[in-house]
This record gives C-alpha cells, sequence and structure tokens, in this order.
C-alpha cells in the first residue's frame, strides 16, 4: 500500500458562521488521482484552502505529507480558479510559469538557470512553447488554464491540487486538459476539484463527493449515473472521455 | 530653453525632477497594478503630520515626513490585514488623523510657518541641494529594495495567495510595498507636494501599463514618462508663470485622457 499524502480526520470547517465542512474524514495516497465532485456550496473549494494551508479547520486534524498543511510548500502545486487575478496585469506566461520556483529560491536571490530550463520544460509539457513570451491578457481561457497547471509544474510537486480547471473552458479544450491530466498522473498524485461530473471516468482513480460531508467514496469504476443522481438529487450523466474503444460503458459525447 | 539652465535652482528641480520619476515609476507601477492608490493617498496626507513635526522641532520638515509615513504604511497595513478593518474607514482615519495632528503642531510652533503652502502643493524650484542628497539616498534604498525582492513583489502583486501557497511571507511584503510607497511619498512632497502625490504615482504607471508587456517594462516606461511630464511642466510654469507642481499634474492628467481614449479606440478595433 501506497504512503498517505492528505489525511483528513473528522475534519470541521466553519466559514463566517457556516458550517462549510463538518466531520470529513479522508486519506489521499500517492499515486492517487482524486476527483473530488459535489454541489456548489458543497465545500470542495474549502476543502483545498484547508490542505493548502489557507484556510484553518475549526475541528478535526488534517496532515499533509504527515505535516501541518501550508509548512510543505515545496512538495505541491496548486492551481486555483483563474478568476481571481487580474487578467491585464502586464506578465508574460513565461514569468508566471517562474513562480512556480518560488518554493525552490530563497528570498532575494534571483530566478536561475535551472529555473529557467525547467520553465521552459513545463511549457513545453503544457503545449504552450509558441506563447511563452505572450502577455497573459492575450490568452484564451484554456491556454491561460495550461499556464497556470504549468506553473503548478514548475516547482516540481509531489501533489497537484485543482480547483476546477476546466471552468469556463471551451469543450475542445477540456479534453486537451484533462489528456494532460491523464499523463501527470503517472508522476503526480493529483487531487481535481470540480463540478463538472464530465471528467468522472476510468482516468481518475478515486471519487469523492462532497455535500458539506463525505458524501460517498470510491474507486471511479464503481460510481454510475445513480449513485452520482442521489448526491446531485438529479439525473447526472456520467461520461468517460476519450477512449471510446476502451469504454464499458456507452460512450456520451460530452461536446453535446 | 537652455538660457534657463544657467540658473542653479533650474538645474536643481530638473535633477529632482529625474531622481523623483525613478521612485514614482518603479513604485507608482506597483500602486497600479496592485490597486492600492487610495492607499497610498492616505499615506501622502498623514505624513502632513510629519511636516507638523518638522516645524515644531525646527528641523527639515521631510525628516518629519519620514516616521509619519512609515506610520502610516505600518498602520494600515497592519489594521486592514491583522484587525480586519475596512481598508477605506482604515485610510480615512490614518489620512485625517495625520492632517489634525499637522494642523495642531504648525499652530504650537510659534511665529509663521515659512514655505507651507510648497509642502502641500510642492515647489520643485525651490528644492535645496540636501534634500537632493535626501531624495537620492531614498531612491537608491527604494530601488535596491525592490531589485532585491522584485520575485517576491511581483508574486504578491499577481497572485497574493499564490505566493502564500508558495511559502511566501505575505504580510511582511505587503508591509514592506506600502513602506516603500511611504518613503516615494517623502520624495514626491519637494516635487509635487502631499495633496498632489497621488496623481504622480498613478498617472505615469497608468499610461506605460497600457504599452507594456512586462512589469519591468512598465517601469522604465513610467519613470521616463515621469521625467517628461515633469519637464513639461517645468517649463510650462515657467513660461505662462504658474505653480510647477499643479503644472506637472495638469500635463499628466492630459496625457492620461489621450492615452486613455487611445487606448479605448484601439481596444474597440481589436473586439
Amino acid at each position: 500500500m501506497s504512503r498517505p499524502v492528505i489525511c483528513c480526520d473528522r475534519l470541521g470547517v466553519t466559514l463566517g458562521g457556516m458550517k462549510v465542512l463538518d466531520d470529513l474524514s479522508i486519506t489521499v495516497n500517492e499515486g492517487d488521482y482524486l476527483a473530488v465532485l459535489g454541489p456548489n456550496g458543497g465545500g470542495k473549494t474549502t476543502l483545498l484552502r484547508v490542505i493548502l494551508g489557507l484556510e484553518k479547520p475549526s475541528s478535526g486534524a488534517v496532515t499533509v505529507f504527515g505535516e501541518p498543511p501550508g509548512s510543505t510548500p515545496g512538495r505541491l502545486g496548486y492551481v486555483p480558479q483563474r478568476l481571481f487575478f487580474d487578467r491585464d496585469f502586464p506578465i508574460s506566461v513565461n514569468e508566471v510559469v517562474l513562480m512556480g520556483r518560488l518554493p525552490k529560491r530563497k528570498l532575494m536571490r534571483r530566478y536561475n538557470r535551472e529555473d529557467r530550463k525547467k520553465a521552459d520544460e513545463v511549457i513545453e509539457t503544457v503545449g504552450l512553447s509558441r506563447l511563452k513570451h505572450n502577455r497573459i491578457g492575450t490568452l484564451s481561457g484554456g491556454e491561460l488554464q495550461r499556464t497556470l497547471i504549468a506553473r503548478a509544474l514548475a516547482g516540481d510537486p509531489e501533489l497537484l491540487l485543482l480547483d476546477e480547471p476546466t471552468a469556463s473552458v471551451d469543450p475542445d479544450m477540456k479534453t486537451t486538459i484533462y489528456d494532460l491530466l491523464d499523463v501527470l498522473k503517472e508522476r503526480h498524485t493529483i487531487v481535481l476539484v470540480t463540478h463538472d461530473t464530465g471528467t468522472v471516468g476510468r482516468n481518475v482513480s478515486r471519487v469523492a463527493c462532497l455535500n458539506c460531508t463525505l458524501g460517498m467514496q470510491g474507486p471511479a469504476a464503481a460510481f454510475g449515473p445513480e449513485s452520482l443522481a442521489g448526491l446531485y438529487r438529479h439525473p447526472v450523466e456520467v461520461v468517460l472521455h476519450n477512449h471510446p474503444g476502451r469504454d464499458t460503458h456507452e460512450p456520451n459525447d460530452h461536446h453535446a | 530653453m537652455p538660457d534657463i539652465l544657467h540658473f542653479e535652482f533650474m538645474r536643481n528641480a530638473l535633477l529632482a525632477a529625474i531622481l523623483s520619476s525613478v521612485a514614482c515609476g518603479i513604485i507608482g507601477s506597483y500602486v497600479v497594478v496592485r490597486k492600492i492608490g487610495s492607499i497610498s493617498g492616505g499615506i501622502a496626507h498623514t505624513a502632513f503630520g510629519g511636516i507638523g513635526l518638522g516645524y515644531y522641532l525646527g528641523i527639515n520638515p521631510l525628516l518629519g515626513v519620514i516616521p509619519f509615513s512609515l506610520l502610516a504604511a505600518i498602520g494600515i497595513g497592519l489594521l486592514t490585514r491583522k484587525a480586519k478593518v475596512a481598508e477605506d474607514t482604515a485610510i480615512g482615519a490614518f489620512w485625517a488623523t495625520g492632517m489634525a495632528v499637522g494642523v495642531i503642531l504648525i499652530g504650537l510652533t510659534p511665529g509663521y510657518a515659512p514655505n507651507l503652502f510648497s509642502y502641500l502643493f510642492g515647489n520643485i524650484l525651490t528644492v535645496p541641494a540636501s534634500d537632493l542628497r535626501l531624495i537620492l539616498l531614498l531612491d537608491i534604498l527604494i530601488g535596491g529594495l525592490c531589485w532585491l525582492f522584485s520575485k517576491e513583489l511581483l508574486a504578491v502583486s499577481f497572485d497574493e495567495e499564490y505566493a502564500r501557497v508558495s511559502g511566501l511571507k505575505t504580510l511582511a511584503l505587503d508591509l514592506l510595498m506600502l513602506s516603500l510607497i511611504a518613503l516615494t511619498v517623502v520624495i514626491m512632497v519637494r516635487v509635487v507636494g502631499i495633496v498632489m502625490v497621488i496623481a504622480l504615482l498613478t498617472i505615469p504607471a497608468a499610461v506605460a501599463r497600457i504599452f507594456s508587456r512586462t512589469l519591468p517594462g512598465m517601469m522604465a516606461l513610467a519613470v521616463a514618462l515621469s521625467v517628461v511630464f515633469n519637464f513639461a511642466g517645468l517649463w510650462l510654469s515657467w513660461v505662462f508663470d504658474v505653480a510647477s507642481g499643479a503644472t506637472v499634474i495638469l500635463v499628466a492628467a492630459l496625457v492620461f485622457m489621450f492615452a486613455g481614449l487611445w487606448s479605448a479606440i484601439a481596444g474597440r478595433k481589436r473586439n
């Protein structure tokens, strides 16, 4: 059995008097590709923020790599929802990606050749070499999202945390991003927060459904439309993407 | 125009324009991309207390401005980030308190307060050589710190949360940036005065932003623009015999207006 990366033990979080997470216990092991699903306001983003050390639990305990959250910045890569910064900021793709090297470089030191090499490498990985020097304001939603993924990868993280990486990205680009994650899961532990049920499929190794507390969790294969529908209280389309030939379910077209 | 260079005060004025532009282009760029113009205005006005202190103690008012503006920077920074006071409330409280302290101290100072007007609205033509040395020193300090912390300051400016996740001490970096603004205010007081500092901190950088792809590029262009605004304002104030600081601001505002129009038109074409 691989070692645990994230352990949440009866985690509770209260924000502004509202119970956002309650009695949540979940363990993410090395090599997992966990999709955290759930309705809006179900606490998905809060869970990520607790893991990152941005939000303090009000009860229960969380450890990341066996340490309190926030104390191992160099070992995790974070892809935030892209809506929270200024798209007009005068900064290039390359400079954003270099920020991923922050935990590796001491205060007051410049980025060195190794940092630039690594940045080039991950920009290549996400397929943005052509746009390396473009200002981020000129990118499409999908290109910007890939820039943020590259930034997270630049620090050589063991754990990748992604918050709604496909929100407001066009369908073709969604596929590209998920294909990229399929490659990345070989070398990284991944936690993906999404309400895009189109991702639930064989590529994700486990699924957790979050609605304040853990609705259910298990291997992805155990999840059918019925169980998700129970969580959302309306029918949910479960889609397996990009491997139509090997699908056991009826392949649906999630572009529709 | 060269004939006006025969006067020492004019050479000092041009030197002050160049030196102050360095700080205001660099720091102004941070102010604009972080949208903290109103905090900067608060720091500048609080600094009036320092001018009062300078008069009261009979020292160079600029030396009184340094502790007051730094106190305002740290105070507003801590109140908003630690005590969760709304930013505009903290700014308003410091702004008015600083001015009140200044008014009281000037009132307590026996006799008449000479040149008070020049600290409020600037008078680049009366910058003494000793102030030029102080400005140069502050320039070196501000430029040096910005260079040392360039990657950290860029990170907190662009995406503060990500900077924090990356292990940066974002509160300390924020306070550093506010302190740098405070020192820039000290420099600008001589040139445009406390009341108009905010215009030179924001307008050159705001115009530069339209034409820049990176933050260092924006800073360089903002410095250049600030020099141009200062020279043009100074020259026009000489020609029309009007207040130099106010003329510099009006030149900057005019260019800002045209740049805004240009970018609106260019933006419409692009879409």
